[in-house]
């Protein structure tokens, strides 16, 4: 009787050891089924790289170039912005502050980590938007800029926190050879442990975009949304995810529209779990 | 005739690629004190956790030969009873995250007991047995962890004791405790033998010598020599053996 | 002339923690700006009564009660799975190909963007399974969504428990399930609990998930079943900063701290429960 109790607890205790594997696969499936749907009006390459997004027109032209460049460039601004700042705030907290410093900065890094998105969005609304609009003299400060100052910002705690396991990871001994050899602290870091946590930090950058790259909220309520191709830093952009959450509640359940939001999901699952899988090799190759 | 409680043939082990055990072929009589001692790496605590089977949580554990307990292949008995039967003293006091009372009945309760009079039994009953039945009667509520090093060593044995074991082995018992506790822990285990089989494996040479009835002398995965204490401390035939004892490497 | 080396490294010290104080700041900035903003706006009318006037005035009752709902039902169905596919991970997976691919979908699974999640489960719960946009799609896609992080911080808590006591277990013939059901688990629930609440205080802020599969954009009234329709924090919060124009900018940022307080208490719990504990744990 014990037996049999235990024999069927153990089984279900393996089908939900699956439980992630079949989530990951019903996702992609689903979203293949809606998605792919699309390609019998559009050729994949004409959705990828034609210039114009414009879903309800007649017919719709369906073109998610503007999207992508969208996405990429807040997301290069966004990198540009968090990498240095995140990883020299990762040195900071691991290798100099002094402990009490360190619980303290660790505590606000969570911190901004548990603020919502949406949260994130409004503030940005109503400080950084304007602030930007006068900085620049823009007629609208709902740009591409705003949205990648404020995604380098929620890209902080991803970036940091890994970055900051990678450079505990790295043996004490590589350490205390330095120090031993006369190095400063500083040259320690620079030459000994930036160079020996490398992979980690690398992956810390990788996840930290596709903390960005993903991000819908805040980056629909701050970048204005304009489905055009961007030529500069300074005007109104949409992005992949924002398109989706914006769009969605209109689209017409079967309409090509509808379909193409889900191909953009393909899009956007295919680009973190490139991100994703490259990170965790990254990571288990440092082990 | 003395019978024979565990009978092991040609027993050969590797975890991986580590040759671990190397034909080992010896009897274990019952009621005796068998102390296994040779220096770390020489495969008797291997040699003790294939006993109870404790090796088959190691994933890469391969072994050929057999061990047989009173006449049964040991991989033919349910692991569970098995253990039951053998029970096992760690080398430092791992008592559980638990009250003393809950520390002693926890194999009691795995094999389904429930009843509230006949654990309390049973339980008094082990801790006496174990010596120290004195020493925490009035305290059995308390967090084991707040035990002395030495009394948590004979909550272990007791621990052990309730689930009425047959054989009882101990894998270095006194490693982590002071002169005195290893005293009465020695003092408990020369009692349990009218009761039980004991397997001492030891890093402490005098220990075997004070303890045990026969001493087998492990080296690198063989087994060198196996004889009755006094023998083995005296007249060892074996150069190694004598070596080690005499504390020439080890 | 030699460099000197001890000029470089206060040179780099000092932008290191310049890089620090630019993070560490504007949160501090914006959390104090929220407090500041909103409080005003925090009375019992505000909390517990429904909006009116196309959410211009009135309160957000049916909001909160909303992400209560949502937080409720997706822990429901997260916990127990993560949980124990936590237990498969740290007591049974073998250090082989298959316990790779789960944990490549666990990684996977967290860095799938929100709003995909939006997007499956307006697929399969909404319209496969007709449940309509209704708590039990909204409470299910989130369930999925924050599974990643029970299980990750379940794992841990579950293998920092020694192995010696696995051990101690086996040895006196308890079963395996046994070992883990009054040894392992017991001793894990502070890491369990830590990270169920910090998935909840992720469900609780999430907006782009429940979109499309269950956020009302005004309904001033409480659900009857959890095939219902509600409204919600997060997506209230959008709604009146972006679609509905001349909202009071007290009842925004109001909104906001309701939502920031939420997360922030479940997350202060953590810490408090991380706390405890660690002055109790004797091993």
């Amino acid at each position: 009787m014990r037996k049999l109790k235990e024999f069927i607890i153990e089984k279900l205790i393996l089908i939900c050891g699956l439980a992630s594997i079949f989530f990951v696969v019903l996702i992609f499936l689903f979203l293949l089924k809606e998605g792919l749907a699309v390609f019998k009006t559009v050729s994949p390459f004409k959705f990828l790289f034609s210039r114009s997004w414009y879903p309800i027109s007649e017919p719709p032209q369906l073109g998610i170039l503007p999207l992508i460049l969208g996405s990429l460039l807040i997301t290069a601004g966004a990198a540009i912005i968090s990498i240095p700042i995140g990883i020299g705030c990762a040195i900071y907290i691991a290798e100099i502050a002094p402990l009490k410093v360190k619980e303290v900065l660790k505590a606000g890094i969570e911190l901004l980590a548990a603020i919502p998105s949406v949260v994130l969005g409004f503030i940005g609304m109503v400080t950084l938007v304007p602030l930007v609009r006068t900085m620049f003299h823009l007629p609208t400060g709902l740009t591409a800029l705003s949205g990648s100052i404020m995604l380098a910002f929620m890209a902080m705690p991803t970036i940091v926190s890994i970055a900051e396991d990678a450079l505990y990871s790295v043996p004490k001994t590589y350490k205390e050879g330095a120090f031993a050899l006369g190095a400063t602290h500083w040259q320690m870091i620079w030459r000994v442990m930036l160079p020996a946590a490398s992979g980690g930090m690398l992956a810390a950058i990788m996840l930290g975009i596709g903390r960005v790259i993903g991000e819908t909220m805040a980056v629909m309520m701050i970048t204005g949304n304009a489905a055009v191709i961007p030529n500069s830093i300074l005007i109104p952009v949409r992005t992949l995810t924002a398109t989706i959450a914006a769009e969605m509640g209109e689209a017409v359940t079967g309409s090509e529209h509808y379909f193409a939001l889900f191909a953009i999901g393909i899009v956007l699952f295919i680009i973190s779990f490139a991100i994703n899988v490259t990170a965790d090799i990254l990571l288990h190759k440092r082990q | 005739m003395t019978q024979i409680k565990f009978n092991i043939k040609g027993l050969n082990i590797w975890f991986g690629s580590i040759y671990a055990l190397r034909q080992i072929s010896m009897d274990i009589l019952a009621n005796e004190i068998l102390s296994v001692i040779g220096p770390s790496n020489s495969g008797k605590t291997t040699f003790l956790r294939m006993l109870n089977r404790l090796n088959d949580l190691s994933q890469n554990f391969r072994m050929n030969g057999t061990v047989m307990l009173m006449g049964r292949d040991i991989r033919g008995i349910d692991a569970e009873l098995l253990r039951k039967r053998v029970g096992m003293v760690f080398a430092l006091p791992l008592v559980l995250p638990l009250s003393i009372f809950d520390n002693t009945a926890y194999g009691l309760r795995m094999h389904g007991i429930k009843n509230m009079k006949i654990l309390k039994n049973k339980i008094e009953e082990s801790l006496r047995e174990a010596h120290l039945w004195e020493e925490v009667k009035d305290r059995l509520d308390e967090e084991a962890f707040k035990l002395s090093g030495g009394q948590q060593q004979r909550l272990c044995i007791a621990r052990t004791l309730a689930v009425e074991p047959e054989v009882i082995l101990f894998d270095e018992p006194c490693s982590g405790l002071d002169p005195i506790s290893t005293a009465k822990v020695e003092d408990t285990m020369v009692k349990l033998k009218q009761k039980y089989t004991v397997v001492l494996v030891t890093n402490n040479v005098k220990q075997a010598a004070r303890v045990g009835d026969r001493t087998a002398f492990f080296l690198n995965g063989e087994l060198i020599e196996l004889d009755t204490t006094d023998k083995i401390f005296t007249v060892p035939k074996d150069k190694r053996t004598d070596d080690y004892i005499r504390g020439k490497f080890g | 002339m030699i460099k000197n080396p001890y000029r470089t490294q206060n040179i780099a010290f000092f932008f290191l923690f310049l890089a620090t104080l630019l993070i560490v700041i504007p949160v501090g900035l914006i959390v104090v700006l929220i407090i500041q903003k909103g409080l005003p706006a925090i009375n019992w009318q505000f909390l517990f009564s429904l909006p009116r006037q196309g959410m211009r005035a009135g309160g957000i009752f049916p909001a909160i009660i909303g992400t209560i709902y949502l937080v409720a039902g997706a822990i429901i169905f997260a916990l127990p799975i993560g949980l124990l596919a936590a237990v498969y991970l740290s007591e049974y997976a073998k250090d082989n190909l298959l316990t790779r691919i789960i944990k490549l979908a666990i990684v996977n699974l967290s860095g799938v963007p929100s709003v995909v999640y939006g997007l499956f489960g307006l697929v399969l719960f909404v319209v496969f399974f007709k449940f309509g946009a209704s708590i039990i799609s909204g409470s299910l896609t989130l369930g999925i969504m924050i599974l990643p992080v029970i299980i990750t911080t379940s794992r841990e808590a579950l293998e920092s428990v020694p192995y010696s006591f696995r051990e101690v277990s086996l040895s006196l013939g308890a079963s395996k399930w046994q070992t883990i059901r009054h040894i392992v688990l017991p001793n894990a629930i502070p890491g369990i609990l830590t990270g169920t609440i910090l998935g909840l205080g992720r469900v609780a802020g999430e907006t782009a998930p429940i979109l499309f599969t269950v956020a009302a954009f005004y309904l001033p009234q409480l659900p009857k079943s959890i095939f219902d329709q509600v409204m919600a924090l997060p997506y209230h919060l959008y709604v009146i900063s972006t679609q509905v124009p001349n909202v009071d900018e007290k009842m925004r940022y109001g909104t906001a701290l309701v939502l920031l307080a939420l997360v922030l208490f479940m997350n202060l719990v953590t810490v408090i429960i991380r706390y405890k504990f660690r002055k109790k744990k004797k091993w």
